[in-house]
């Protein structure tokens, strides 16, 4: 961390000054690693058409933290985890297996976990507000072994990336096509569903469940508007999430918002910006 | 007009490569989708599936593929006696990209031919290879385009390519002519044709285009949920069986 501290202490913001203000560089730290994330799974989150699925996965990790706060785990972070990735393969299967439109069987997931959630939060006549800060996150209170664990996540995802991304592009286009050529297209979906579980829990307490689905969907939404081709389409996503992230967090040092929020602001300024471009060049 | 036809498909498999299924049924979701279905379909062959909607002929080319478990049995036989899994190149019905899909046919052809992840930089070596593919369907000028703005005759074509690499023993295409126009039709006709004298593979394909199968079918299969009628094209178009199915049985409910 020193090394990073001594990177970010050249920088000309008051708040760069050696010495001072750890949690915003800190802060600086971690969007610079939860954005590309983010920015990586975009693409195909928008691409494989789970926008919402991602969104009801938010909602599931909000379950497992009200179970594991019950339980008294330490960090009910491990319960979450755990819940939304149980979530996510069970949701693979039935979606899969039953014929169900995806986005019904996504609703009945969503609303039971968020009614479970509920339901634990307030037994007992529990009061709701000690999960408000899941609601809006907070960046600012990221430490740095959580941001080791997210660089360490960011690394798997890129390595899953590497091997399944054109499998996981195909079982998406054409199921029936990619189990023709050998492609368990099974698995490769339950393998991304749970690498999306993971990187949403993991990161919700510091992005925020109101808006960590934005996060998932924007960036490659955007790119989208733009890319000609898979190389295009990546590169774009990343670096408009980056960018965002970046901007996000400036934007809320010196304004005082939620940094999730204002992140979230800057990826749908970007997305109209790519929305107008489309529009002049086709 | 009538093609080249392979003249010895005769009955059995003497010699030649045969995929041969006997007796073949599937339920899907409780309901008997295929019953009693037999026949052979040799090399070299191109054989036609028609039949009503939902007569079973997409379960049928799922249960080929190995996606449906299913009673009876489905035996390939090679023309050196090997019997092990033959390859399928399978052309899907149209799957559907959308207009802005950022998917070029580069990525969506080398996604399905190698492991090289589609959104690092291209090696000169890969491009080569996918343009060589997209020659052999008179496809190269395509390579670039994105999926989501092809005809339905330069889409089937990619997809004809893609179901071409690697070389397979059976190709099987779902419904190639639907969605494509009269002159990609005549081009996709005449391509199936060429593919088939130079590679000696086996041709299954189903269609709801009556008027061109006397062109290219060596046989034709009535199907609706069992097989009906199975033999050349004119025997099949002009039996009782046919008519029933497409004329005669309209407004009369499903047939007993």
């Amino acid at each position: 961390m020193s090394f990073w501290y001594a990177i970010v202490d050249l920088l000309p913001f008051e708040w760069a000054q050696p010495g001072s203000m750890f949690f915003m560089k800190n802060a600086l730290l971690a969007v610079l690693v939860i954005s590309p994330l983010f920015g990586l799974l975009s693409t195909m989150v928008v691409e494989s058409r789970m926008s919402f699925f991602s969104d009801a996965l938010g909602h599931s990790a909000f379950t497992g933290i009200a179970i594991g706060a019950l339980c008294g785990l330490a960090d009910p972070m491990w319960s979450a985890v755990a819940l939304s990735l149980a979530f996510a393969l069970l949701f693979t299967y039935v979606r899969r297996n039953s014929g169900i439109a995806s986005d019904t069987v996504i609703g009945v997931f969503s609303s039971t976990a968020v009614a479970l959630g509920i339901f634990i939060a307030t037994l007992d006549g529990g009061s709701f507000t000690k999960f408000n800060s899941l609601l809006i996150g907070d960046i600012l209170s990221v430490e740095p072994g959580k941001i080791a664990l997210l660089a360490c996540i960011l690394l798997a995802a890129a390595a899953l990336w590497v091997c399944c991304f054109n499998q996981l592009m195909l079982s998406s286009v054409h199921p029936a096509l990619a189990n023709s050529r050998g492609i368990g297209v099974f698995w490769q979906e339950a393998v991304f569903s749970a690498a999306i579980a993971v990187v949403v829990t993991v990161s919700m307490t510091w992005v925020g469940l109101l808006v960590i689905n934005s996060l998932l969907v924007l960036p490659g939404a955007a790119a989208r508007n733009l890319a000609r081709n898979m190389r295009q389409y990546n590169l774009l996503s990343v670096l408009g999430a980056i960018a965002a992230g970046i901007g996000g967090l400036m934007t809320s040092y010196y304004i005082g918002a939620s940094a999730g929020a204002s992140i979230t602001l800057y990826l749908a300024g970007w997305f109209l910006v790519s929305f107008l471009l489309r529009k002049r060049r086709v | 007009m009538r093609v080249r036809k392979h003249e010895q498909s005769g009955p059995g498999c003497a010699g030649a490569c045969c995929l041969r299924i006997e007796d073949l049924g599937v339920r899907l979701g409780g309901e008997e989708v295929l019953r009693h279905v037999s026949f052979h379909l040799h090399c070299g062959e191109i054989v036609a599936l028609i039949g009503p909607n939902g007569a079973g002929k997409s379960s049928l080319f799922r249960t080929i593929l190995g996606q449906t478990a299913h009673t009876g049995s489905i035996r390939f036989q090679r023309a050196d006696g090997d019997k092990t899994r033959p390859l399928i190149g399978y052309v899907p019905q149209s799957p559907v990209f959308d207009r802005g899909d950022p998917v070029s046919v580069f990525d969506f052809f080398s996604a399905a031919i190698s492991t090289w992840p589609v959104f690092l930089p291209t090696p000169a070596k890969l491009r080569g290879r996918v343009e060589g593919c997209l020659e052999r369907v008179h496809a190269d000028g395509l390579i670039d385009k994105r999926m989501g703005a092809l005809s339905g005759g330069e889409l089937q074509r990619v997809l004809l390519a893609l179901a071409l690499e690697p070389l397979p023993h059976i190709l099987m295409l779902d419904e190639p002519l639907s969605g494509v126009d009269i002159d990609g039709e005549q081009q996709l006709l005449d391509m199936l044709d060429e593919i088939r004298m130079k590679y000696d593979l086996s041709i299954l394909l189903s269609t709801h285009d009556f008027a061109t199968l006397d062109q290219y079918a060596d046989k034709v299969i009535l199907l609706k949920n069992q097989v009906l009628r199975t033999g050349t094209p004119e025997e099949v178009l002009g039996s009782e069986e046919f008519r029933s199915v497409f004329h005669l049985d309209l407004g009369r409910g499903k047939r007993a």
